[in-house]
């Protein structure tokens, strides 16, 4: 074949491609390849592919989606912790004449890699994922207000994960650092595919989270119980709310800037570029005015499960309801207010970096009240130290460090000092593991017996939460440390040996997380083995008090035969003190949104998309983009969207739960 | 059981104090960067007025309140007191205006591109004429032009101990960001652009100085020695400076600003004066218009189809150094209608 026609076929992917020569992906290829073929032989050899498909794949269960969000995100915590150690382990290693075992090509994508899973595909599908579950049954919904956008969403996010995945073993991912910022994400400076992996990914993902950020606005506006006023809203539907609120008015800038430098890549415009009038501050500009509110859109609904963790366990109503919504929703607003703060030493002048650094520790009253009304409930209460309270308490002690160390970082004469030093990685990491990860930890515990009717194991759970707890002091403490040491980040190889020690400290901690996250999934694991011994049939296991506890564990498709009525703040803790009855007669057909396969086929074909734009193979694109549109087109007109449970259905469900209540009783 | 971060939180005392040995940003040379160090200090003390009682009623609430403790108040209905919420609303605010006062003074007297007013507590900076430095961040090194001593160096920066160091700063290609942690604060240094940062260094010695931000292969060992000497020494160091061979031209500067990585250093006997202006304005190379003159005419309403001749000129981005290669082609003969002049079409 002629190389031009062999161009025209493939475009820029050739057998160079494929990392042969690199033997840790090679090994890694040979150990996901084994898992993958494995399990795909397993579900066929136990013939689950069509109950895969049909129950779990198609969903339009917000449940059941839910539940695959955090299986997305658990899978791909691995993959990015597994960046952390390797990480961790080259910066112990590389002193002096050791050059490390990671050359700085490799160790770049690393360090990148690592950022952006974490956010994009770990953090963000946790929230989602713990949203999507929990919201609907919070405010006495049936599903989300568009099943089949959220079925659509789950899989685009997928598809982002999988473009990721995919640069592991086709080409490269970028070396830019996890927010590309040009000029080095040019073309001029990152010629090969590892940007336009990043670009391409981010755009597929990105397309999920906002439009599962305007589903469940939708849903928690539109769809609350009669009754349920704002103000009675329970905490974490609040914090859901703003969350994606931030979602919806801040990733179509990610968006827009990404398109900004997809143009700048691929039709050679000049919006971020060095040439014809070019400007790349406006890029680190536009991404931090929808990056800032990015750690916000994260940490919110992980605010969110600590109140309803710290109620719950403390057998006590949060105290501050009212203090605690408004330091919610001024936190939403001041988030717009504050990106700049991510480079005062860009040279904007002492007045506005002033007005940034202030507009920043602003946001720490909020959420010092936010702290003090966690600390008041606990105050007379009655405390469980069940694992979702561990992880409450050490977010609290934890969390204050990392705020302490954010405001610091935000009087701007003392980031000149600390900007880009492994100090300011230590921060961000105290308050993203201390809060949006502990958070997170404590909400799956938390609502794992409501997903699937049995508890997490509770030892697997205490070693999982004392090991992360003290291997993530261990971990950044030393950067801490190394950062007034004058240590930056980003850094492969180090000359002073004075250095090393910390970092050796910090790659223990990192094996102690690790420890911390293999007891994690052993949780899990062994809670399935005991699911018996630890059943819920109660559907209320830990004394719970807004509305997803009202109803049997696991929920019904329908969540609840009847609408329930909402008086006060904390239904359910309302309903069971006024002797509330659970009706057994009077059932009538439930009308609920059919499954669809739609979402994954279109998923699909935006990977297909997006590896046809990476490496300019432009038939394909076209091909694909065309294939796309056009399935979705078809889709509309699947009338048959809907059905009806019948009554029938409905009182064989329903007796089975009242038996199942008289039989504890 | 007490948790970990208990005892990490009694050893920070004590991790301040530790930082008179070799924890460089605790323990600078320079007077801005000793002014930002105490900015830490006040603002890590302000904040701990808040962070320890928090710290410790967590866990003495935790450990009062515990299930099996049946003798403590159980008062499950108490959510709400207005005295006790003005409060917890009150002690962060008034932390944060104290705060905010010090960061608006702090942050307009430490402003890089402030001229010093002082070269140490007591010490004014008036009447002492300050060394200008014009540093270029380079693929992967460090180019520092002396413009009165017409002498440049790479990898290699020297000043006198009490002299105001007056930096200009910018770069060739990718964003980079200047810090020298004993002296100052740091500041990006970027490509078509001018950044400030004003500085000076009080104890003679051998500092490190680093790229603080990412950018790209060689950024590890982007790398070089600040040296503060005494007058004399710096002196001595110029007139040795002076005497090695070499000269920093445009020619020298294009071959110099190729991708290299752990450059030693290196020092130019002269240089051609005016190239700082023309690395910020990206036209060190023969036949390319500098930006400032693209921005002249442009603020003039611009040359109109006349224009479309400067295309080639005006592309600084040298796409072959970091492995795309290939020259771009351009269009704009096909669009120019035929009024354009004869080259454009």
């Amino acid at each position: 074949m002629s190389p031009d026609l062999v161009k025209t076929i493939f475009g820029r992917l050739t057998w160079d491609a494929i990392p042969f020569h690199e033997p840790i992906l090679l090994g890694t290829f040979a150990m996901v390849a084994l898992g993958g073929i494995t399990v795909l032989a397993a579900l066929t050899y136990f013939k689950v592919w069509g109950y895969l498909w049909r129950e779990w794949l198609t969903s339009v269960d917000h449940k059941k989606i839910g539940v695959m969000y955090i299986i997305l995100a658990i899978i791909m915590l691995l993959r990015g912790f597994a960046d952390a150690l390797m990480m961790r382990a080259q910066q112990a290693l590389a002193f002096g004449d050791a050059a490390g075992y990671l050359p700085p090509h490799h160790y770049d994508q690393v360090f990148t890699a690592h950022g952006v899973i974490m956010i994009f595909f770990v953090a963000m599908p946790l929230i989602t994922g713990l949203m999507n579950l929990v919201v609907p049954l919070q405010i006495g919904a049936r599903d989300v207000a568009f099943p089949f956008l959220n079925n659509f969403s789950f899989w685009m996010t997928v598809g982002g994960a999988v473009t990721v995945m995919l640069s592991l073993f086709v080409g490269e991912f970028a070396r830019t650092g996890w927010l590309a910022y040009p000029p080095l994400s040019y073309l001029a400076y990152s010629p090969d595919v590892g940007v336009d992996y990043y670009i391409w990914s981010l755009q597929i993902a990105g397309v999920g989270t906002t439009l599962s950020g305007i589903n469940l606005i939708v849903t928690i506006v539109k769809m609350r119980a009669p009754g349920m006023s704002l103000m009675k809203m329970p905490v974490f539907t609040w914090t859901s709310l703003c969350s994606n609120v931030l979602i919806v008015a801040s990733f179509p800038i990610l968006t827009a800037v990404l398109a900004l430098l997809t143009a700048d890549r691929y039709l050679h415009t000049n919006f971020f570029t060095n040439d014809f009038g070019g400007n790349p501050m406006m890029y680190v500009n536009l991404i931090w005015i929808w990056g800032h509110p990015e750690v916000y859109i994260l940490v919110l609904p992980a605010f969110g499960v600590f109140s309803e963790v710290v109620s719950t366990f403390c057998s006590k109503r949060l105290f501050g309801y009212s203090s605690m919504v408004y330091a919610t929703v001024v936190i939403t607003i001041l988030s717009y207010l504050v990106w700049l703060h991510h480079f005062f030493t860009m040279g904007s002048g002492a007045s506005v970096n002033s007005f940034f650094g202030i507009t920043t520790m602003i946001i720490s009253i909020p959420t010092g009240a936010k702290i003090f009304n966690w600390l008041f409930t606990m105050y007379r209460g009655r405390i469980r130290f069940e694992v979702p309270m561990l992880w409450t308490m050490g977010f609290m002690v934890t969390f204050v460090i990392g705020g302490m160390t954010g405001v610091l970082l935000a009087v701007p004469p003392a980031d000149f000092v600390l900007h880009n030093s492994l100090f300011l990685i230590a921060h961000f990491h105290n308050v993203i593991i201390g809060g949006v990860v502990f958070g997170m930890f404590a909400g799956i515990v938390y609502w794992f017996p409501k997903a699937f009717g049995f508890k997490l194991d509770p030892f697997w759970g205490k070693v999982s939460f004392w090991f992360w707890q003290i291997g993530f002091f261990f971990a950044f403490m030393p950067l801490y440390v190394l950062g007034l040491m004058g240590v930056t980040r980003r850094v492969s190889h180090f000359e002073d040996p004075s250095l090393q020690i910390w970092f050796v400290i910090a790659a223990f901690g990192a094996v102690l997380i690790l420890v911390g996250i293999i007891a994690f999934i052993l949780q899990i694991v062994v809670g399935f083995m005991k699911r018996e011994q630890y059943a819920d049939l109660t559907g209320d296991p830990w004394g719970g008090r807004t509305l997803e506890w009202s109803t049997s564990s696991p929920p019904p498709a329908y969540n609840f035969a009847f609408t329930p009525v909402i008086h006060q703040i904390d239904a359910w803790h309302d309903m069971k003190q006024r002797g509330y009855e659970r009706p057994t007669t009077g059932f009538i057909p439930i009308h609920m949104p059919k499954n669809t396969g739609a979402g994954v086929i279109l998923a699909g074909i935006s990977i297909v998309l997006g590896f046809a734009m990476i490496w300019h193979i432009w038939w394909l694109a076209v091909a694909s983009f065309v294939v796309l549109i056009g399935s979705a087109i078809v889709h509309t007109f699947n009338f048959k969207r809907d059905y009806y449970i019948p009554a029938e259905e409905v009182v064989q469900v329903e007796d089975a739960r009242t038996e199942a209540l008289r039989s504890l009783a | 059981m007490i948790p970990s971060p208990l005892k990490k939180l009694a050893l920070l005392p004590l991790l301040l104090a530790l930082s008179g040995c070799d924890w460089v940003v605790m323990n600078p040379s320079g007077d801005i960067a000793v002014q930002q160090r105490d900015l830490i200090i006040l603002s890590t003390v302000l904040m701990l007025v808040i962070i320890v009682p928090v710290i410790f009623l967590t866990l003495f609430f935790a450990w009062k309140y515990r299930q099996s403790n049946q003798t403590a108040k159980y008062d499950p209905d108490w959510h709400h007191s207005t005295k006790l919420e003005i409060v917890i609303w009150a002690a962060p605010l008034v932390i944060i205006m104290i705060l905010g006062a010090v960061t608006w003074t702090s942050t307009h007297l430490l402003d890089p591109y402030r001229p010093l007013d002082r070269l140490a507590p007591g010490r004014t900076a008036q009447g002492v004429k300050p060394l200008k430095v014009q540093v270029v961040a380079l693929d992967w090194k460090w180019l520092f032009i002396y413009p009165e001593l017409g002498v440049a160096t790479v990898n290699e920066l020297a000043a006198p101990v009490d002299t105001p160091i007056d930096f200009d700063l910018t770069a060739s290609s990718v964003m980079n960001s200047f810090y020298v942690p004993a002296l100052a604060g740091q500041i990006y240094a970027m490509p078509g652009m001018r950044t400030k940062l004003h500085a000076v260094i009080n104890k003679p010695g051998v500092f490190d100085g680093f790229s603080a931000n990412y950018s790209g292969e060689g950024f590890s060992h982007m790398r070089f020695k600040f040296h503060g000497m005494s007058r004399a020494d710096f002196d001595k160091w110029a007139a040795d400076v002076r005497k090695s061979d070499g000269r920093l031209d445009g020619t020298r500067y294009l071959v110099l600003e190729k991708p290299s990585e752990k450059v030693p250093p290196q020092r130019f006997a002269s240089v051609e004066a005016g190239l700082f202006d023309k690395a910020v304005n990206r036209c060190v190379e023969p036949g390319k218009m500098c930006q400032h003159d693209m921005m002249a005419i442009d603020k003039a309403g611009g040359l109109g189809m006349a224009g479309t001749t400067n295309v080639t000129t005006l592309e600084y981005d040298k796409r072959v150094r970091r492995g795309e290669g290939g020259i771009r082609s351009f269009v704009a003969a096909l669009c120019a209608p035929k009024s354009a002049p004869a080259e454009a079409r």
